[in-house]
């Protein structure tokens, strides 16, 4: 019998989500604890682990698809030797298979949210009667709950925690599997500011106890687990916990986030890069002609500009506008552009909805309510995934050139050094002229090479005649 | 039987021994276990088992001695001491027999006879057949220590050995050493009647528990009619033929103490000798076979478990180490060596004491910053209903981590209670999880919570 995977409510409050990413894809064969997908919130990106095995029959809502609904059925398992092609689509979950990226998502209405209380097939998994019971009525697959009882026997209040709000789950999957340790240990690891889910046990079944936080505080972490295994491994060389000499800060979900994914961009995304040094006297006057006759609270900083006219450039040279995806290229009809903006703990890139289309002031007023939101972290989901292109600036503090990482799925990241006056030639003679080098890092798999040459061309034309912004 | 080839051999078939082959078995080792006199060991035979029938005895004597406090009344009550102490040899005979059973079951071959190692993985047994082994455990045990010119003559002068078995019920009783085993004696033939003298050389009867606690356990010796001397010293004994005087240098002089009889339970020694570790590079220091925290010896292939390898002397360290020691030849994973800070130690005098983990004045010396509990019988509804209103549970917790570091019990049946502890320890329970534990009522355990309780301001019924 098909198993169906339910959008996950990753807090207490969230009513929908946005899918941003599957890891599987139809056919896949996944095992329990595999991550499938994952969510984004406006806090974090979560991943979502498979809770049975089976084979991935139908993929029901598409990557980046916002305003999924809490409980809406996300994807289909196919036991093993059950046709993959024979799954139904649950009811419930048809009203959000067409969403695509670059079109709005229809959000799955609340009315269907609720997955299909069906009867699940509990088979002989250690529970009590009780909160078998209770699983059937409410339509929770019961391997899918983690029993709290002796033996892992799971309880009635597992199972109400399952069903009424899978906070429970999910914050369970954020924290990795449920970790086993002494009270003791526990106290310990807390009092010490200790990861205890990163403390190899040496306990009955690995349990972890006092003496391995207290080997842990005296040798440090094991720099992953093949470490540990090496019994001759020089101690503490590679990683340690905090000790006098270091102090280990445990990942937050953004981390693991950027490191994952900028991880498999510098990986599986062929970058190239472009360097073009733009002359920006023409724009430093005109954009003190502006802020000089602006209206009051309008104030355009040269990051608008770039942002303006890497939009523009992407307007005139639109098939550069695209992203890769296995099934074919994207081109996108919008030009939404993220801007890359630090925030403690990270980055986040908040986007530009049609950067092309408004004007200096309009992308001026969205930046600083971006930014300013992205640095309190109320910046909702929607407001920072989905950007075409990705513009990092780094100009503020004197860098004069660098190359970006791609922010996947986009096609390209502009990087964008500081403007400072340098002596150029200008009609055989010495001259001053204030440049900003601008690189831009582009997907080989989408632009090539002339192609992001005439993007960046594009780009140098806007931002050193920004009258050319008007056309 | 003829020489074989074993992968075990274990030497002594004691609570070490036995339960290191019966396991080693169950590893699929194909084990022998060469025992000289009975299976069971001294535990068995001659300690433990055969103690706790003797003290079931005294202690319903002296039930009955009280039974007004009960509202009761019997005429004519008397005991016979030859059928006591038959009593406690069939307790034992009846247990020796099991572990007989219990080895055969397991496949476990027993060769009757002295052990003897011959080199390492070469045992040698009374003196004509030779087994071989790639492992060997020793596990000889101990025996009663004797002090020169104090030695015991199996007549007047007894070791535990001659205490357990008497023809005629001593009418006065010195006893040499307030450790368990004195101690258990002591109470023994006193509730049965007997004058006895305690003489300890320490400053307190029972020197290993917390000092509050045998300060409790001498009070209520006292109370019972005990005459207990401290910081004392048997300088001399004079053997006659209807009893002994006794030298006694004390803090306050040299005293004289006469008595039929004198236990001497001045501690053990472990039996090194004739185990033929000359033929190897065991190293023996203090009478006891120097191990590593895995029961080797300096012999690869040699292995010492139980009171050969020195205190605590207690059949359920040798049990435990003779595990341990066994599946770490075994190779198992994930084993730690075991925590002899967690050892729980029970003395069955009445009244019992019962203890593990540091006393309070370990724990400060151990530099914790602690916090103590304590609960009173007195404030125990079973203990009273029990008519047992004397003792007390106490609690020392390490005050930033609120580990229980020790606990510390003296009275009615807390020798039952204590392993509660034990496993809140093993389990490394914090005070937290003890205070959330619910406590059946009415029973003496109860006071276990509330000293926990109290260790944190939180008593409620004291």
């Amino acid at each position: 019998m098909a198993t169906n995977i339910l959008m996950p409510a990753l807090s207490p409050t969230m009513t929908d989500g946005k899918l941003a990413r599957w890891l599987v894809k139809v056919g896949d064969s996944v095992r329990s604890g595999d991550v499938i997908a994952e969510i984004e919130t406006d806090k974090a990106t979560m991943e979502v682990e498979a809770v049975d095995e089976g084979q991935v029959a139908q993929l029901l809502v598409d990557e980046g698809a916002e305003g999924v609904a809490v409980n809406a059925v996300i994807a289909v398992l196919a036991e093993d030797g059950e046709d993959v092609g024979d799954v139904e689509t649950p009811e419930a979950a048809k009203s959000s298979s067409d969403s695509t990226e670059d079109a709005a998502p229809a959000p799955a209405e609340k009315e269907t949210a609720s997955a299909p209380a069906a009867k699940q097939d509990q088979g002989d998994v250690k529970a009590t009667p009780l909160a078998k019971r209770i699983a059937d009525q409410s339509g929770v697959s019961l391997s899918g709950v983690s029993g709290s009882g002796p033996g892992g026997k799971i309880m009635k209040a597992d199972v109400l925690g399952a069903s009424g709000d899978i906070a429970t789950s999910a914050a369970a999957v954020d924290k990795g599997d449920r970790v086993f340790a002494s009270p003791l240990a526990r106290r310990l690891a807390a009092e010490n500011d200790l990861p205890i889910e990163k403390v190899p046990g040496t306990g009955p079944n690995g349990r972890i106890i006092k003496a391995d936080i207290e080997r842990v505080l005296k040798e440090g972490l094991p720099a992953e687990a093949k470490a540990a295994a090496k019994a001759d491994a020089p101690k503490a060389a590679a990683s340690s916990a905090s000790t006098d000499d270091y102090e280990l800060i445990p990942h937050t979900s953004m981390r693991k986030t950027i490191a994952r994914r900028l991880t498999e961009s510098k990986q599986q995304v062929p970058h190239f890069y472009l360097t073009v040094d733009c002359e920006i006297d023409e724009l430093l006057r005109v954009r003190k002609e502006i802020n000089a006759r602006a209206p009051e609270g309008v104030k355009v900083s040269v990051n608008d500009f770039v942002i303006k006219a890497i939009a523009a450039a992407l307007r005139r040279v639109p098939d550069a506008n695209s992203s890769w995806t296995e099934e074919g290229i994207r081109r996108f009809n919008m030009v939404d552009v993220s801007v890359a903006v630090a925030i403690p703990g990270g980055l986040i890139t908040p986007v530009v909805r049609d950067a092309d289309k408004k004007g200096l002031a309009a992308i001026s007023a969205d930046m600083q309510d971006l930014a300013k939101r992205a640095r309190d972290g109320k910046l909702k989901p929607d407001e920072y995934s989905g950007g075409t292109i990705s513009v990092s600036n780094l100009g503020m503090f004197g860098i004069k050139q660098f190359d970006a990482v791609i922010n996947p799925p986009q096609g390209a990241i502009l990087a964008v050094g500081a403007g400072e006056q340098r002596p150029v030639v200008k009609d055989g003679q010495l001259a001053i002229a204030t440049i900003m080098s601008c690189t831009i890092s582009c997907d080989h798999r989408v632009v090539d090479g002339a192609l992001g040459a005439e993007l960046l061309q594009a780009f140098k034309n806007v931002i050193e005649f920004p009258a050319a912004m008007l056309l | 039987m003829a020489d074989a080839e074993f992968d075990l051999i274990v030497i002594g078939g004691g609570p070490g021994g036995y339960v290191a082959a019966i396991r080693a078995a169950q590893l699929g080792m194909k084990t022998a276990l060469v025992e000289r006199e009975h299976l069971g060991g001294i535990c068995l035979n001659w300690g433990c088992i055969p103690t706790k029938a003797l003290l079931r005895s005294s202690e319903v004597w002296h039930l009955m001695q009280n039974l007004s406090d009960f509202g009761m009344s019997a005429d004519n009550i008397k005991f016979d001491i030859s059928a006591v102490v038959s009593r406690s040899r069939d307790v034992a005979k009846q247990l020796s027999g099991g572990i007989g059973h219990l080895l055969k079951k397991n496949k476990v071959t027993v060769v009757n006879g002295a052990g003897k190692l011959d080199g390492a993985g070469k045992v040698v047994v009374d003196g004509d057949k030779t087994m071989t082994a790639k492992n060997v455990i020793v596990a000889t045990g101990a025996r009663a220590r004797s002090l020169p010119g104090l030695e015991a003559d199996g007549d007047r002068v007894w070791t535990y050995r001659e205490a357990m078995v008497p023809k005629v019920m001593p009418k006065s009783l010195l006893v040499v050493g307030s450790g368990a085993i004195g101690v258990e004696f002591a109470s023994f033939y006193n509730d049965l009647g007997a004058d006895v003298t305690i003489v300890e050389i320490m400053d307190r009867v029972l020197p290993v528990e917390d000092a509050e606690i045998s300060a409790m356990a001498r009070k209520s010796f006292e109370k019972q009619g005990m005459r207990i001397l401290t910081e004392a010293k048997v300088a001399e004994l004079e053997r006659g033929k209807s009893g002994v005087k006794a030298t006694v240098e004390t803090e306050d002089g040299v005293e004289t103490i006469e008595a039929e009889y004198v236990i001497m339970a001045v501690g053990i020694i472990g039996n090194t000798e004739d185990v033929g570790l000359d033929t190897t590079k065991v190293e023996v220091d203090r009478d006891h076979i120097k191990t590593n925290e895995w029961n080797e010896t300096a012999e690869p292939g040699v292995y010492a478990i139980g009171d050969v390898t020195g205190p605590p002397w207690l059949a359920h360290k040798a049990s435990h180490e003779g595990v341990i020691c066994v599946e770490k030849i075994a190779g198992l994973e994930g084993l730690h060596p075991m925590d002899k800070s967690k050892i729980p130690g029970c003395t069955y005098a009445r009244p019992q004491v019962a203890s593990v983990g540091m006393t309070e004045a370990a724990a400060k010396d151990a530099g914790h910053e602690i916090k103590v509990g304590k609960f009173p019988f007195m404030g125990n509804g079973k203990a009273i209903a029990l008519g047992d209103p004397e003792g007390m549970v106490k609690t020392v917790f390490d005050a930033k981590t609120g580990e229980l570091l020790g606990a510390h019990m003296i009275g009615a049946e807390v020798t039952e209670l204590i392993q509660g502890y034990v496993v809140a320890q093993t389990l490394e329970t914090t005070e937290a999880e003890l205070m959330h534990t619910v406590f059946p009522h009415p029973t003496l355990s109860e006071m276990m919570h509330e000293s926990v309780l109290d260790a944190y301001g939180r008593a409620i019924h004291f």
